[in-house]
């Protein structure tokens, strides 16, 4: 039987979707999270912390039960959706302290020396920062491409021709059992 | 001309700078920085104004704050703050984005000629020696014309060599432009050489300001004479004033010293004598009665120094003699300590 490559890539592509879109949000987000003080600014950082904090299970029900109502359930959109949400704490937090690292005084400097906000992100935030926001988003991608339990329920073997990789990766690890024990015990 | 009244952080100051360099010295801790940082606009004061020439900066009554980019200011922060990921030439054009191509590459090329960095300019900072980073720093700072310089002194990372280097860049920056500059001087060598002014600041108040050799000379009190590392600060109470023959009587608190006369003194009141350790003289104690002004007391430490030795003795005595005339009594422990009259030198009251 040839080998079939397709979850693979299919999850590939999945994932790096998953980590753009959550990439989007988690940029602006953590950049002012670690510029800016703000009023409630403590409490939008609870709220997307808390996806990291719940059960995979328990988040994807809930976002289920929301986008049920939209009739999305089960399609591209729901799996990289889920996976997005699922991924955004930890890019979120992570682009964050990337954009802590970089020391404020050059951030000062910059505004001195007669910057903009804007200028300053583009020319010196971003430049120093970048290994940060490029480790996050490994480590985001990572995460949406090996997750197994927001995968399993949102896109599950619903349909056979789009297996995810860690659903695969599943199934076959069962299959492999199953025919073990069919066989008999290795030791008879 | 800068004309700052602030109160933030406990810091709560008032001053003017005109021309020329004037020294923020003080402890760390002291609010040097946090004055620099406010006057730059990364730090909105709770209270006060800001002027510069005749813009006003910061206002807290009528809540005008204007944005750093706005304000015109240089600012030479404490580990210089080169952007790490631009080359030398590429950190000068920066603060040159408003103006026209051919302005900005002559004055980068102007800048780089002052300071001698056309042969480093394509080299990023990391590259670069200490020396080069710092006239950079500076060129940098000065590029695009500010009203006002602020330096923050580094605190670490400038041995002998790189302070002398630091100190003849200062001196050009001063003689060289009409930018006033504002230093938060962390050692009161860089006020003394440098500064024609200078704020001496104590937990975010001003002790006392003018010029170094002034406030050197004439410490407004024992807190300023300590900031300053002046040595040899005893409590004393005037005991006798003679103007007549010029003389005066002190009681300190083991043993009673002659002095000059104390112009603007009254018999009774208690002062603060301070006398600096290189103008004591020490001699062995051999035993015989002690002459005038002369202290018997017991060494604690001998610590050597650069240029001969210091002596530190129990009654918080501290005295610096040449190293020929330790050596020979390096076992000796009791000595006789000679205030000469005219060391001593009184200041306010206790």
């Amino acid at each position: 039987m040839p080998l079939d490559w397709s979850p693979l890539w299919l999850s590939l592509h999945y994932a790096g979707l998953a980590t753009v879109f959550a990439a989007l949000l988690a940029l602006p987000l953590a950049w002012l999270l670690a510029q800016r003080r703000f009023p409630g600014s403590e409490l939008l950082d609870a709220a997307a912390t808390l996806p990291f904090v719940l059960p995979p299970a328990v988040l994807v029900y809930y976002l289920l039960a929301t986008l049920g109502r939209w009739n999305l359930t089960f399609s591209w959109h729901a799996a990289i959706g889920v996976s997005a949400v699922y991924t955004l704490p930890v890019l979120l937090h992570m682009m964050r302290e990337g954009f802590e690292a970089v020391d404020y005084s050059f951030e000062n400097s910059a505004r001195v020396l007669g910057a903009g906000e804007w200028r300053t992100l583009w020319r010196v935030t971003l430049p120093l920062a970048w290994r940060g926001l490029f480790a996050a988003a490994v480590t985001g991608f990572v995460r949406a491409f090996a997750d197994f339990g927001a995968t399993a329920i949102v896109a599950g073997n619903a349909r056979s021709d789009w297996l995810l990789l860690p659903v695969a990766a599943v199934a076959l690890a069962g299959f492999y059992f199953v025919s073990r024990v069919r066989r008999g015990p290795v030791w008879a | 001309m800068i004309q700052v009244r602030l109160a933030t952080g406990g810091v709560d100051v008032e001053f003017q700078a005109a021309s020329g360099i004037t020294a923020l010295f003080g402890a760390a801790g002291a609010g040097k920085t946090l004055i620099l940082d406010a006057i730059a606009g990364f730090v909105k004061p709770a209270s006060g104004r800001i002027i510069l020439d005749d813009a006003i900066l910061f206002d807290g009554a009528s809540r005008l704050n204007l944005p750093p980019r706005r304000r015109h200011c240089g600012y030479v922060a404490s580990h210089w703050a080169l952007f790490p990921h631009m080359s030398l030439h590429d950190n000068l054009l920066f603060p040159l984005a408003g103006f026209a191509r051919r302005e900005r590459h002559r004055r980068v090329k102007e800048m780089l000629d002052r300071f001698g960095l056309h042969d480093v300019a394509p080299r990023c900072p990391h590259e670069v020696s200490p020396p080069e980073r710092m006239r950079a720093t500076v060129s940098r700072a000065l590029i695009a014309e500010p009203k006002l310089l602020l330096v923050d002194e580094p605190a670490t990372g400038l041995d002998i060599a790189s302070r002398a280097e630091w100190h003849k860049l200062l001196r050009q920056v001063r003689d060289e432009t009409s930018v006033p500059v504002l230093l938060a001087a962390r050692d009161p060598e860089t006020c003394f050489e440098l500064a024609g002014n200078m704020l001496l600041l104590d937990a975010g108040r001003i002790l006392q300001s003018g010029p170094p050799r002034k406030v050197l000379d004439q410490p407004v009190s024992v807190e300023a004479a300590r900031l300053l590392g002046i040595r040899n600060l005893f409590p004393a109470e005037i005991v006798a004033l003679d103007p007549g023959r010029d003389t005066s009587r002190l009681r300190l608190e083991n043993f009673e010293l002659t002095g000059r006369y104390l112009p603007g003194r009254l018999r009774g009141d208690r002062v603060w004598l301070c006398v600096e350790p290189g103008q004591l003289l020490a001699v062995p104690h051999d035993g015989s009665k002690p002459s005038m002004n002369q202290v018997p007391v017991r060494l604690g430490r001998a610590s050597e120094m650069p240029r001969g030795v210091r002596l530190e003795f129990a009654c918080g005595i501290v005295a610096e003699v040449a190293r020929r005339d330790f050596e020979p009594n390096r076992d000796n422990k009791e000595w006789l300590v000679e205030f000469p009259p005219h060391a001593l030198r009184v200041l306010g009251c206790p």
